[in-house]
C-alpha cells in the first residue's frame, strides 16, 4: 500500500515543494527573517490572525455539527437539496459574497471582527456539514440508541457516545477550517476593513505596497513553519485517537419522528436559511436589478462579448467546468491513492498527510510567484495546465479527509474475517477498503469540482490568456464602473451557485445507485 | 517522482512546441483592467503577420512583482500598465530594453514619461465622484474642491481606499500630498474628523459603500475616476440622458506606459506592437474600453468622454520625492488614519 503514496508525494514535490523553494531562495535573505521576527506590529497581527481563526473555527462547528448530524440521521422532503445548497457558499467568490454581505449587514456591523467571524462561518458552514457527515451517516445508530435506553439524556448521548464516534472527522474539518481562517485574505479584507490585517493581508501589502518580497516571503515562511507545526501535532494526536468502528450502511436514516426531532430538524434548517438564505437572495435581487426596476436585461448580456474579459461571461462558465474536470479528475485519483497510503503506514503517512494539507496554509501570492518561476524552468509558463494543476493542489486535501475517517474506521475484524474466508491480499482490500472507500471517494469528488469551481486566490496569481474562470470574471466584472457589470458580476454568481448546486446534486445521485455496498 | 516529472515536461514541451519556427506571437503581459474591442488587436496581426496573445495578471502592483521575480525570463514580451507611480520602480530594476516609437516625439507626448524604456499609452485621473442625485435631494451643493472635503457640512459622506491595498487609494493620497504639501497630515485629520471612511479596495469603495452607484450604498461621495461617470452611462440600461455622478475637481493624474520587456527573444515584433499601441487606431478603442484617454495627443474621444467625462482642470502630478517617500507616507498615513 505505501507505494500508493509515490504520485502523490511526487505531485506535491513538483507543484508545491519545489515552487516554494524557489520563491524562497529567489526572495528571502535571513535580515528580512530577523526583522520581520523581531517587528512588533506584526506580531499584534499574527496574534489576531491566531485568535480569529480559532474563534472562526470554534463558532463554525457550533452553527454546522447540529445540521450535519440533521444531515445524517434524519429523511426529509428536500434533504438532498438542503445538502447540495450549502455547498454553494464555500464555492463563491470572495468579492461577490462580500458585497452581499456587506449590503445585507448594519453599516456599524462594517469594518467589525464580527463581520469576519460571521463571514468565516458562511464560507466554511460547508466544510464542516460534507466532512463531518460522511462519516456521521455511517455510525450505528443502535450505539445511541442502547445509550438512550440506559437512561442518559439526549446531550450525554452526543457527548459521551456520539462525539468520540466523530473524532476523525470533527479533527479533519476542525483544521481545514482553521487552515482557511488563518489564511483568509479576501473576507477579512472586504469585511475587517483595513483595521484588521491578517498575516495574509500583511503578505499582500508588503508586496504590492512596499515591494518588499524578501519581507513578504518571510512572513509567508514563518506562517507555512508555524501551521505546519499545528497541523503535525494534529496529525499526530489523530492517528493516536483513531479507532475502529463498525460503520453502517447510510440507509439508517430516518424520518424525524417525535415533536422535539421535528423541531430540532425545522430549527437546523431555520439557522441554514438565515446564515445562507440571505446573502444568497442578495445575490438573485442584484442580478435582476435593472435601473429603478427589475429585469432580464444583465442575464441577456451574459451572451455578449465583453472586451474587459475578452469573451462573453457565458464562456467562463465553460472554462470553469473544463478545468474542474481536470482538477477533480487528478484530485480523486491523487487524493485516494494517498488517503489508502496515510491509512496503511504510520509515520511515513502522517508526514504525507501533513504535506497535503499544507498548500492550504500557503500564502496565495507565495505560492503563485513560486509557480510563476517553476512554470518558467519547465516550459510550462502560461500554459493551461497550471491552473487544474493549482487547482488540484488545494482540492486534494478535501478528498484525502472524506475518505482517510472512514478508512481508519474500518474494523481491522472484517478485513480478518475476509482473509479467514481465503481472500487473498489483493482481495481483502477490494472487497473490504475499495469497497467503504467509493462513497467517500465521490464525496470528496464533489468537494473538489466544487473547490475547483470557486478557486480564486491561486488562479489570480497566474497569468491568464484566453476566457477566465467564473471566479476571475466576476471578481474582474465587479472591478468596474456601471450597472451593467456589477449585473453581469452577479448574475454569473447566481450561475455559478445554480451549476454547482446541481453537479452535486448528480453526484450525491450516482452515488446511491452505484454504490451496492452500502 | 522521476516519471512525474518527465510526465510533467513532456506536457510543457506539447506546449510551447513549435514556438520558434512559424509566424511570432508576441505575449501582452498586463494587468486585468487591459481591454481591447474585438478585432483590432487582429488588424494588427493581418497587416504585420505577428499575433498577439493578451495574458493578464491581476492589478499593476503584482504584475510589476512578477515582471521583477522573472527578470531575463519574461512572462511576455511586452509590459501594459506600469503607471506614474510605479515607473521609477520599473526602471530601477532595469526590466524593459529602451525604445520610444517615433510618433511619440514627434507628437510631443514622449514628454509625459520619465524614461526611455517607458513609451505612454494612456492617461487617467482619480477623482472624488459625488451622487448627484443625493445632494439633489437635500438641497447641498456637490463639493467643488478637495479642501471643501473637511467642511462639516459633509461630514460622513467620504469613502477612500486604503493606500497599501489600492492603488486609486495611493493616488488620492499622492493628490493630497501634491496639493498640501507638508500640511497633507493636517488636511487628513481634517478628512477624518469629518468621518472619512477607508474600504479595502476600489471594489468594496464604489459597488458597496457609495450610493450613486448600482450598489446604492449608504456614502455619496467616493474616490475613484474621472471616467466613472461615463461608465455610468454607457453600463446603464436604458442610457439615461446625464451621467447619475460627477467627478469633482483636483485629481491625480495616472499616466500608463508600455515598455519591452528584458529577456524576449523577439525585440524587433515587440517594437512593431509598441508601435501598433500608440497608433490612432489602438488609440481611439481604448477610451470605451479602459475608461482612459489617449496619450497620443491627436486621438479623437468619443461624445460620451466629451459629455460625461470632461478632463479636470486642476490636476497634480507624482510628488518628485515618491520613490523616497511612499514608504512613510504610506506608514504616515495609516497611523493617522487608521490607528
Amino acid at each position: 500500500m505505501l507505494a500508493a503514496a509515490a504520485p502523490p508525494l511526487a505531485f506535491l514535490a513538483v507543484a508545491f515543494v519545489w515552487p516554494l523553494a524557489a520563491v524562497t531562495r529567489r526572495a528571502l535573505s535571513t535580515g528580512a527573517l530577523a526583522e520581520v521576527l523581531t517587528d512588533p506590529g506584526l506580531r499584534s497581527v499574527a496574534w489576531f490572525t491566531l485568535w480569529q481563526a480559532a474563534l472562526s473555527t470554534a463558532l463554525t462547528m457550533a452553527v454546522a455539527l447540529p445540521m450535519a448530524g440533521v444531515l445524517a440521521r434524519y429523511r426529509f422532503p428536500g434533504r438532498a437539496l438542503v445538502q447540495a445548497v450549502v455547498t454553494v457558499p464555500f464555492v463563491l467568490p470572495t468579492v461577490v459574497v462580500g458585497a452581499a454581505f456587506l449590503a445585507v449587514l448594519p453599516v456599524r456591523w462594517h469594518g467589525t471582527v464580527a463581520a469576519i467571524l460571521l463571514a468565516h462561518v458562511f464560507f466554511n458552514y460547508a466544510v464542516v456539514v460534507r466532512v463531518v457527515g460522511a462519516l456521521w451517516q455511517h455510525l450505528d445508530p443502535r450505539l445511541d440508541e442502547a445509550a438512550r435506553m440506559l437512561g442518559a439524556p439526549p446531550w450525554r448521548v452526543f457527548t459521551d457516545v456520539t462525539l468520540p464516534l466523530l473524532r476523525p472527522a470533527l479533527v479533519a474539518a476542525a483544521s481545514v477550517v482553521f487552515l482557511f481562517t488563518f489564511t483568509s485574505f479576501g473576507a477579512v479584507l472586504l469585511l475587517g476593513g483595513p483595521r484588521h490585517p491578517t498575516l495574509e493581508v500583511e503578505i499582500y501589502r508588503l508586496t504590492v505596497a512596499r515591494f518588499d518580497l524578501p519581507a513578504a516571503a518571510a512572513v509567508a515562511l514563518l506562517q507555512l513553519a508555524f501551521l505546519a507545526a499545528l497541523l503535525g501535532w494534529w496529525t499526530w494526536s489523530q492517528g493516536r485517537h483513531a479507532r475502529a468502528l463498525r460503520l453502517r450502511p447510510a440507509s439508517t436514516s430516518r424520518p424525524p419522528r417525535t415533536r422535539g426531532e421535528r423541531l430540532w430538524v425545522t430549527g437546523n434548517l431555520a439557522v441554514a436559511v438565515l446564515l445562507l438564505g440571505i446573502p444568497l437572495a442578495r445575490l438573485v435581487q442584484r442580478s435582476l436589478q435593472v435601473g429603478e426596476g427589475y429585469g432580464l436585461a444583465w442575464w441577456r448580456l451574459l451572451d455578449d462579448r465583453a472586451s474587459t474579459l475578452g469573451a462573453a461571461p457565458l464562456d467562463a462558465l465553460a472554462t470553469s467546468l473544463r478545468t474542474a474536470a481536470v482538477a477533480t479528475a487528478a484530485a480523486v485519483v491523487l487524493g485516494g491513492l494517498a488517503a489508502v497510503a496515510v491509512a496503511a503506514s504510520g509515520r511515513l503517512g502522517r508526514v504525507l498527510d501533513t504535506g497535503l494539507m499544507l498548500p492550504l496554509g500557503t500564502s496565495a501570492v507565495t505560492a503563485g510567484f513560486g509557480l510563476l518561476l517553476v512554470s518558467g524552468r519547465l516550459g510550462l509558463r502560461g500554459s493551461w495546465v497550471l491552473v487544474p494543476l493549482a487547482h488540484a493542489l488545494v482540492a486534494l486535501p478535501f478528498v484525502v479527509r472524506t475518505a482517510l475517517p472512514v478508512l481508519r474506521s474500518i474494523d481491522p475484524r472484517q478485513r480478518e474475517a475476509a482473509a479467514l474466508l481465503g481472500a487473498s491480499r489483493w482481495w481483502v482490500w477490494w472487497t473490504v477498503d475499495r469497497a467503504a472507500l467509493v462513497r467517500p471517494l465521490l464525496v470528496g469528488a464533489g468537494f473538489a469540482f466544487a473547490v475547483s469551481m470557486g478557486e480564486f486566490g491561486a488562479t489570480a496569481f497566474l497569468a491568464r490568456r484566453g476566457t477566465p474562470t467564473l471566479p476571475v470574471a466576476i471578481t474582474d466584472l465587479l472591478g468596474r464602473p456601471g450597472a451593467a457589470n456589477a449585473g453581469q458580476a452577479y448574475a454569473l454568481a447566481v450561475l455559478l451557485a445554480v451549476v454547482v448546486t446541481a453537479v452535486v446534486l448528480v453526484v450525491e445521485r450516482a452515488r446511491r445507485d452505484g454504490d451496492g455496498f452500502w | 517522482m522521476r516519471r512525474a516529472l518527465l510526465l510533467v515536461a513532456a506536457v510543457g514541451l506539447a506546449a510551447c512546441g513549435g514556438d520558434d519556427d512559424g509566424p511570432v506571437t508576441l505575449t501582452l503581459l498586463t494587468h486585468d483592467s487591459f481591454a481591447v474591442s474585438d478585432g483590432v488587436l487582429e488588424a494588427f496581426t493581418a497587416e504585420t503577420g505577428i499575433g498577439v496573445e493578451v495574458a493578464r495578471g491581476q492589478d499593476a502592483g503584482l504584475l510589476l512583482n512578477r515582471a521583477i521575480l522573472t527578470k531575463g525570463d519574461p512572462e511576455g514580451d511586452v509590459l501594459w500598465g506600469v503607471d506614474n507611480t510605479l515607473a521609477s520602480r520599473a526602471v530601477a530594476e532595469e526590466l524593459l530594453v529602451p525604445y520610444r516609437p517615433a510618433v511619440a516625439d514627434e507628437l510631443g507626448f514622449a514628454d509625459l514619461s520619465p524614461s526611455d524604456v517607458l513609451t505612454p499609452v494612456d492617461r487617467g485621473y482619480v477623482c472624488v465622484n459625488a451622487d448627484r442625485r443625493w445632494f439633489a435631494e437635500r438641497d447641498l451643493p456637490v463639493p467643488a474642491s478637495l479642501d471643501e472635503l473637511t467642511d462639516p457640512r459633509y461630514r460622513d459622506l467620504l469613502v477612500v481606499q486604503d493606500p497599501s491595498t489600492s492603488s486609486p487609494g495611493l493616488a488620492f493620497l499622492l493628490a493630497t500630498v501634491a496639493r498640501y504639501g507638508d500640511g497633507w497630515q493636517d488636511y487628513w485629520q481634517g478628512l477624518v474628523d469629518n468621518g472619512v471612511k477607508v474600504a479595502d479596495g476600489w471594489t468594496t469603495a464604489y459597488t458597496v459603500e457609495f450610493s450613486g452607484s448600482s450598489g446604492q450604498g449608504p456614502r455619496p461621495l467616493v474616490v475613484s475616476y474621472s471616467t466613472s461617470p461615463a461608465a455610468e452611462v454607457v453600463f446603464a440600461d436604458p442610457r439615461p440622458a446625464e451621467a447619475p455622478t460627477v467627478s469633482i475637481d483636483g485629481c491625480f493624474e495616472q499616466i500608463e506606459y508600455a515598455g519591452i520587456l528584458e529577456g524576449t527573444n523577439h525585440e524587433p515584433e515587440a517594437r512593431r506592437l509598441v508601435d501598433f499601441l500608440v497608433s490612432t487606431a489602438f488609440q481611439e478603442d481604448m477610451p470605451l474600453n479602459m475608461f482612459v484617454y489617449p496619450a497620443r495627443p491627436d486621438a479623437g474621444v468619443p461624445s460620451e468622454f466629451t459629455s460625461f467625462a470632461p478632463e479636470p482642470v486642476t490636476t497634480y502630478d507624482v510628488p518628485a520625492d515618491l520613490d523616497e517617500r511612499r514608504e512613510d507616507w504610506i506608514d504616515e498615513w495609516t497611523d493617522l488614519v487608521l490607528r
